[in-house]
């Protein structure tokens, strides 16, 4: 923020500086657009956080009315592919931090190389997650209807509603890391024709917000799917 | 400010041409268009209320058939909630009024607002296209398990609530970050009109409990698709779980639906008593009081749903709470009104009914609050009649008052008053006479829903028919004169009501971007001394 107000003495940053800089006609300046995007992304996160909270509601309840269940349940996923997934997501959100660091100080290389890094991570993400899913569809520890392991069945009567909760909670962060991905890298190809300077860099910080919020979601899922047994 | 368009024109004659409003990014013409997309949807919805009524006016089977029946009721419930009541206000009133209440020049997002009335047309539509795969005969509340097992098209109908949720979400942002970044200078919170508090406060409530929903609705469908047992108790699942989920959203709706109106009565009663509103603060405290409380009542719509005794009493303690900022807001308008210059013109008609009815709706309220009562009252007709006495009595009175109110500066033409008070009459007398038997018939234990209902509420059922017919007539009468008036209607004045906020210091209708000079704001809302000084 304080790097853009300052955006009128930006020769004293001696970053990037986009020629243009128009702001929309219902406003009075670009930083009162950029203080009303910001607002606005802030109530976006707000409600995707409300967005996710049937599914976590509906796993503690179900958690605590099957208790044995889930426990034994949670015993078949695998902590360290989860583990590995939690340090990737969160060496994608420093990058994402440094992404919009270097966008504010105009640094227009970091920028590119910290966003490349953020979408590398997003892929690593989702490929352990692919791994991840491919195991259960082997053998078997699917949703509802779909399971079909006896012996997990035979000790865990209610896991298919566990792995019914485990493919909804995963499967709609993955959907929010695949559509993060897509967003980053129009950013990165925007942040390659230098369209982000020290006087505008709105899409990358709001972006940035996004994606912290994806890696919070997860560092809450890791836990209660993966750490419980 | 320099201004874009030439002077002369307004909104609605520049740019020209169809494209010009398809990609429009004004805030006006995007609420003209949800505007006339609501009311379309009125009137669907409306035929739908009609049929069910005709087929109440025979004691056996009468012009459809039970499963048809259950259609009928279906799409009437849906459309008139997530298509007509919810972007009624304010999305319609709302977009055209908010920003230039503020005086601003738009909406902080336009685009996203644009992209709102686009995802509410592919929701609506994706929703009537349930017509033609058998339909839905779900209800309007989607209960699990039975929505998840019938043959109909409820994961459609579903789907496309899912994407008018999105369509509310997006809109409640956009005027939550307006009301905060886009005010007039001068304007502070303190000076903001009672139309934007209540707007704001419903929008907080669209952020907060819309997305609920929408993962509820997603779940509903991902159950019915692979049958993965959320709400399935053969697989584990628990349906009330459903219910709680499902009312968690649609209580908080409830406020959607009828706290822009009761904005609007609080716009409307102080222009026509030439009184500033008694009791400002209160006023918009009460506001927020109702929308914080809201989200804490949804247990009572499931009091015979088998959830525990303490929750039923905490639940039915806690709704009866929201009796008391409603009786603030109540007391207020009649306060305002005590010995103001009162005008009874067609706006005020409609204010005045507000009251009248909302009190009947509000005091049976607490009459189902209770729990012991609610156990004899619950899916009876008398709970039909309240929520009609809140919805229609309440939420389509108030917006009637305001789409008068604002008609002159939105179109720049004003109605014939006469004709705007025969209207309200047999809108008023045909609402009362389609909703007050259903009381009776409730307390005396006719269930809601049915197809075929006792013999003995045969007299009640055509009074109620009768009253039906009079306000679908009222209604047609209320389109034409004011088709009319758009078209031959007396060129209205910049302030025909003599209105202290920001919106009226425009022309009729408002130019392109609102105001030729930046509006300040010199006197508050409700101050009509210093408008007259002025």
């Amino acid at each position: 923020m304080a790097a853009h107000e300052t955006q009128v003495d930006s020769s004293e940053l001696d970053g990037y500086v986009v020629p243009a800089q128009h702001h929309a006609h219902h406003f009075r300046s670009a930083d009162h657009q950029f203080a009303t995007a910001k607002q606005g992304m802030w109530i976006f996160v707000l409600q995707e956080v409300l967005f996710f909270s049937p599914l976590f509601v509906a796993y503690l309840i179900f958690k605590f009315m099957y208790f044995e269940s889930f426990h034994a349940a949670a015993k078949e996923l695998d902590w360290v592919l989860g583990a590995v997934n939690t340090v990737i997501l969160l060496i994608s959100s420093f990058t994402m931090a440094r992404a919009v660091t270097a966008a504010q100080r105009g640094n227009r290389a970091a920028l590119s190389e910290n966003l490349f890094w953020t979408i590398l991570c997003a892929f690593g993400f989702l490929i352990v997650k692919y791994l991840e899913y491919s195991h259960k569809f082997h053998v078997g520890t699917l949703p509802g209807s779909f399971f079909h392991n006896d012996e997990l069945l035979a000790i865990a009567p209610q896991a298919p509603l566990f792995f019914t909760l485990y493919f909804c909670m995963t499967g709609l962060h993955g959907l929010h890391v695949a559509i993060g991905i897509g967003i980053l890298i129009w950013l990165w190809i925007r942040s390659k024709r230098g369209d982000f300077g020290v006087n505008y860099y709105t899409p990358v910080e709001m972006t940035g917000l996004y994606w912290h919020l994806v890696d919070l979601v997860w560092i809450y899922l890791f836990p209660l799917l993966y750490l419980v047994s | 400010m320099e201004h874009s368009s030439p002077v002369g024109t307004n909104y609605l004659n520049y740019p020209k041409g169809i494209w010009s409003w398809i990609y429009t990014l004004d805030h006006k013409r995007i609420g003209i268009m949800y505007l006339v997309s609501t009311l379309f949807y009125f009137l669907m919805g409306g035929i739908f209320a009609t049929l069910i009524r005709i087929e109440h006016m025979t004691v056996g089977p009468g012009i459809m058939d039970a499963n048809t029946y259950n259609r009928v009721f279906t799409y009437h419930g849906t459309i008139m909630v997530f298509m007509v009541i919810i972007p009624m206000i304010p999305a319609a009133i709302g977009n055209f009024v908010l920003p230039m209440m503020l005086g601003a020049k738009d909406v902080a997002f336009p685009r996203l607002n644009l992209l709102s009335y686009y995802i509410f047309v592919a929701g609506s539509f994706l929703g009537l296209a349930t017509l033609f795969f058998k339909g839905v005969d779900t209800g309007w509340t989607f209960y699990a398990p039975y929505s998840t097992r019938t043959g109909s098209a409820a994961a459609m109908m579903v789907m496309a609530a899912f994407v008018m949720g999105f369509s509310s979400i997006l809109t409640g942002l956009n005027f939550m970050a307006t009301v905060h970044k886009l005010r007039a200078p001068g304007q502070g919170w303190g000076e903001l009109p009672l139309f934007i508090w209540a707007i704001y406060a419903t929008s907080i409530i669209q952020v907060l409990a819309t997305p609920v929903l929408a993962l509820t609705l997603v779940m509903l469908a991902v159950e019915r698709i692979f049958q993965v047992g959320f709400f399935d108790a053969s697989l584990g699942g628990d349906p009330v779980l459903f219910q709680h989920f499902f009312w968690f959203y649609s209580h908080p709706a409830v406020y959607i639906m009828v706290l822009p109106a009761m904005g609007i009565i609080s716009e409307v009663v102080p222009v026509f008593s030439r009184k500033p509103i008694f009791g400002y603060k209160p006023m918009a405290l009460a506001t927020f009081g109702i929308a914080f409380v809201s989200f804490a009542v949804w247990g009572h719509h499931m009091f015979t749903s088998g959830q525990s005794d303490f929750a039923n009493k905490v639940f039915s303690l806690i709704t009866v709470f929201v009796a008391v900022p409603t009786g603030v807001k109540v007391f207020t308008w009649v306060a305002t009104m005590y010995r103001g210059s009162i005008r009874l013109k067609t706006p005020f008609w409609y204010a005045l009914a507000f009251m009248f009815v909302f009190v009947i709706g509000g005091m049976t309220g607490m009459v189902l609050a209770a729990v012991g009562a609610d156990i004899h009252f619950h899916d009876t007709y008398y709970v039909v009649a309240h929520f009609h006495y809140v919805m229609v009595g309440g939420t389509l009175m108030a917006f009637t008052a305001g789409l008068h109110y604002w008609f002159p500066k939105f179109f720049g033409r004003m109605y014939n008053e006469k004709a705007g008070f025969f209207g309200f009459l047999a809108v008023f007398v045909g609402f009362n006479l389609t909703f007050f038997p259903q009381f009776i018939m409730g307390q005396l234990g006719a269930p809601r829903r049915y197809y075929n209902n006792h013999p003995d509420f045969h007299e009640l059922n055509l009074l109620s028919s009768y009253g039906s017919f009079l306000i679908g007539l009222g209604f047609v009468w209320v389109a034409i004169y004011l088709v009319y008036a758009l078209v031959k209607g007396p060129k209205a004045s910049d302030n025909p009501w003599g209105s202290a906020t920001l919106e009226w210091e425009s022309t009729s209708p408002p130019a392109m971007e609102n105001f030729r000079h930046d509006p300040k704001v010199t006197h508050g809302p409700y101050d009509y001394v210093a408008l007259e000084r002025k």
